[in-house]
């Protein structure tokens, strides 16, 4: 019969997985195919090379993805501050890096000043709590309704201001984190494995634990208390939260002041690894390739997309690096953030946009 | 007989068995479009009261205004007071209104998408301070109220059916353990065996629970058989009001709002005499 002939061949380059599945099987097949026409040319050197070293020194491999692992769990972190705040209040804020280097400062400033460092942690705290309620108070609540653009505009404000602030009260010198008195391990372990040695920091082994400690006890701060549902309610619908009485202005201080937390939280582990100064603040823009990854508003694809991006730029510059001169860390991250938008604009892990018709 | 009640008229009802009163508010969006133009109405306790009306006659904007989710969208109350349980309740956020009892389910719905329907209707319970046990009995009376909301407690509220997140709402509301509730549109894009079931639920919550209702509703020949008493709203004024069985046996409201006619059909002509004295009068 004809209406048989007559329906559409199902279009299978419609989905969004075949379609990529057929591109990276098609680079693959180029790849193999290239590297056996020449053996020694480019197309070796990129598909084929970077293999065989690893094959051959996986100790170094092993290396290799604990470092991006342990910088990837730092991004991460500074992800799930930006998503925790976007999510509650629809306002991408630009100031969750700066937070973190001013987290760090105030609680070195603090501890130089003679305060001893668990009572200077506290009271970094105490700090950041006063600092989400000013930003409800001052900045958010009389922008509410503003559209979005105006709020992101305030958050580079907010940037600017803890910048200055920052630099009048501490000063701009680069300092040295407190490890020691917060009881930080220090040195590393070696591990005998795969013919080689590895070698771990204790202080990345530490940052690894502590932060997924913390994403396990903000996961379920979030599915199971009252202020966790109230928090994913007003991120579904400021409208219906408001509607049942949510009070939107108490969560926007809970949830910054969660944000400042997690910004403290990275601060110190990231200060314990390099320095803290402001050039901390370049490190957290890395966030944004790792929430274009993730999506905007998945603290599951602010995790995973963390370790993608601080894996695959260690990787990316270990192995590719050399070929066109080293410095494929700086960029490499965006340049995966772009291949993303092109296929899967709402990240791996983006909100799922639920439509009754 | 007819009681075409104008702007300005006093509030008759006693205040001891009125729940809520309004008296000639004005609301006015984005400071220059005004809304509502004076209107005044009365809840009695343990009433149903129905607030009836065309498109754009300013039924959502009055719940709204009592709710004060308006301020949400560039709305404010300009003129009037607004009177609940016997306390001025205009500046109040919506937040606190909740916590005295009052708390609307707003026009579509809007359950939390991404939540599951018990967690829905535990959000509704966000304001309420006597503790979990408390809580977790009233949601076990609210899947008795409601059984399709407990077969359905674990899926997303985003899936659920039309009827079923209507339900989702009004059970969040009821967890607020409300005195009254604003309900807008209860019967907006659902079936109409739906319809009546919603209603039989407001009724049911009325009589046992002993809830009021402010019911904003275009399906007049529906509202005004649950409810004991009804406003009709054109262009931001109460242009009638009245017992809703009088209003029902009402000629005009018949014609206009019921669209049946008694007798022999009237000619064109009449209908536009009519509107305009209408028009004239308010």
């Amino acid at each position: 019969m004809s209406d048989v002939a007559a329906q559409p061949a199902p279009n299978l380059l419609a989905k969004g997985w075949v379609k990529s599945g057929l591109i990276v099987a098609a680079l693959v097949v180029a790849a193999i195919v290239g590297a056996r026409l020449d053996p020694s040319g480019t197309i070796h050197a990129i598909f084929v090379d970077p293999f065989n070293q690893m094959a051959q020194a996986p100790d170094l491999l092993v290396q290799t993805i604990w470092e991006g692992l342990v910088s990837g769990v730092l991004y991460a972190l500074i992800a799930l501050g930006f998503v925790l705040i976007f999510k509650a209040s629809g306002v991408f804020n630009f100031a969750q890096g700066i937070m973190v280097v001013f987290a760090a400062l105030t609680l070195v400033g603090l501890y130089e000043k003679g305060v001893p460092a668990f009572i200077a942690v506290i009271l970094t705290l105490g700090v950041m709590f006063v600092l989400a309620a000013t930003i409800e108070r001052v900045v958010l609540r009389p922008l509410v309704n503003q559209p979005d653009i105006i709020l992101f505009m305030a958050t580079f404000g907010i940037t600017y201001f803890l910048i200055g602030f920052g630099e009048s009260v501490f000063g701009g010198n680069p300092k040295q984190m407190i490890t020691e008195q917060l009881f930080l391990p220090k040195g590393a372990i070696d591990l005998k494995m795969l013919g080689g040695i590895v070698s771990l920091q204790k202080i990345d082994i530490a940052a690894a634990i502590i932060a997924s400690l913390m994403i396990a006890v903000l996961g379920l701060f979030f599915q199971y208390t009252r202020i966790g549902r109230a928090l994913r309610a007003v991120a579904d619908s400021h409208k219906a939260a408001l509607s049942v009485g949510i009070s939107l202005n108490q969560i926007w201080v809970i949830v910054w002041f969660t944000a400042g937390i997690v910004a403290l939280i990275t601060g110190i582990m990231w200060g314990a690894r390099s320095d803290v100064s402001f050039a901390l603040e370049i490190v957290a823009l890395k966030a944004l390739p790792v929430l274009i990854l993730g999506g905007f508003t998945s603290i599951p694809g602010a995790i995973v997309g963390g370790l993608i991006i601080g894996i695959g730029e260690k990787l990316g510059e270990f192995y590719w690096g050399p070929l066109i001169g080293g410095g494929i860390e700086s960029w490499l991250a965006y340049f995966i953030a772009l291949g993303f938008l092109l296929f899967r604009p709402q990240g791996l892990f983006g909100d799922k946009i639920i439509e009754r018709i | 007989m007819s009681s075409l009640v104008l702007e300005n008229s006093p509030a008759a009802a006693a205040a001891t068995d009125t729940i809520l009163s309004l008296n000639n508010i004005e609301v006015i969006y984005d400071h220059v479009i005004l809304v509502l133009k004076g209107v005044s109405l009365q809840v009695p306790r343990k009433g149903i009261v129905a607030i009836l009306g065309a498109n754009g006659a300013g039924k959502t904007t009055t719940l709204k205004a009592i709710s004060n989710l308006l301020k949400a969208e560039r709305g404010e109350v300009t003129k009037g007071s607004i009177v609940f349980n016997g306390e001025r309740v205009d500046k109040m956020s919506p937040n606190e209104l909740v916590r005295r009892g009052c708390i609307q389910v707003m026009e579509g719905r809007h359950c939390f998408g991404h939540l599951s329907i018990e967690e829905n209707l535990l959000t509704g319970a966000f304001t309420r301070r006597d503790g979990n046990a408390a809580i977790r009995r009233d949601l076990e009376k609210i899947y008795e109220l409601f059984p399709r909301l407990k077969q359905r407690r674990g899926s997303q509220a985003g899936y659920t059916s039309g009827g079923e997140q209507q339900m989702c709402a009004i059970g969040r509301a009821m967890m607020s353990k409300p005195k009254m509730i604003l309900l807008d549109e209860p019967s907006m894009g659902l079936a109409p065996q739906i319809v009546e079931e919603i209603f039989e639920i407001v009724r049911r919550l009325n009589d046992q629970e002993g809830v009021s209702f402010l019911v904003a509703e275009q399906n007049t020949n529906m509202a005004l058989r649950y409810a004991t008493y009804g406003y009709i709203m054109e262009t931001g004024r109460v242009v009638m009001d009245g017992e809703a069985k009088m209003l029902r046996e009402n000629e005009d409201v018949k014609e206009f709002y019921l669209g049946v006619a008694e007798g022999a059909k009237k000619s064109f002509r009449e209908v536009k005499s009519y509107k305009r004295r209408k028009r004239w009068l308010s």
